[in-house]
């Protein structure tokens, strides 16, 4: 499964400036996973005790994994999986 | 510094005002590398909070992505403090994470005279600029201005 993945601008000093990657994958996870080989110190921006960080949104096409199987869900060759950081304060 | 039109200050200021004691939040978007802020995006604060805000994800998405199809960016994120100074609290600085926008604070308390103050926030470190208040852009991009 060729996933095309949108970086944010924060992480982009992590992936050469790209703003899209391809990764492959079957799971949210193992699209990570393939990041962290290429790009190493991304997953743990991303992830931290098995789950997604709290202020961290991650999407496949429209839907929140947050609403599907968070880290396992399964993925579509051609899927888009956006990353953006919850903007957020006090 | 920010350099931004009277109009879209008043809509913060008034959206601020009208959701207090909530916390307000939203973007102001612009061409991207422009430093330019035009169209002003009121965002839902999913916290509904008077100490914390947090766009709501999926409108979040929407709106990012309207942006990369119109080749913009967030000139200014902005929210409200609604019971003290218009600096960025510790909570504001761990989460910003756009180095090249203006962070808007709109103080809601009348003690505060809500006057809005605005800074970058690069590695968390806080720097103040000065807003420079104009009453009109150039006509062809006031016509796109959305306030």
């Amino acid at each position: 499964m060729s996933i095309t993945v949108i970086i944010p601008t924060i992480l982009r000093p992590l992936t050469n400036d790209q703003k899209r990657i391809s990764i492959t994958g079957y799971k949210v996870s193992d699209v990570i996973n393939g990041m962290e080989q290429q790009y190493p110190g991304i997953k743990e921006k991303l992830v931290s005790e098995g789950n997604a960080h709290r202020f961290i949104n991650i999407y496949i096409n429209d839907n929140d994994i947050r609403f599907c199987d968070g880290l396992s869900t399964h993925l579509q060759d051609g899927d888009v999986l956006t990353i953006l950081p919850a903007v957020a304060g006090g | 510094m920010l350099t931004i039109h009277s109009k879209l200050i008043n809509a913060m200021i008034a959206q601020a005002l009208d959701d207090h004691p909530i916390e307000t939040c939203g973007i102001i978007a612009g061409p991207a590398g422009s430093n330019l802020p035009l169209r002003l995006i009121p965002m839902r604060n999913m916290a509904k909070s008077e100490t914390f805000f947090q766009f709501d994800p999926q409108q979040q998405l929407h709106v990012w992505k309207e942006m990369d199809a119109r080749g913009e960016e967030p000139i200014v994120i902005y929210h409200s403090h609604t019971d003290s100074q218009a600096y960025p609290s510790h909570t504001d600085v761990e989460h910003a994470t756009e180095p090249q926008s203006h962070y808007v604070i709109i103080p809601t308390k009348s003690l505060y005279n809500h006057e809005i103050r605005s800074f970058r926030i690069i590695d968390q470190m806080v720097i103040e600029e000065r807003v420079r208040i104009v009453h009109q852009y150039q006509p062809e991009l006031e016509l796109q201005m959305v306030a």
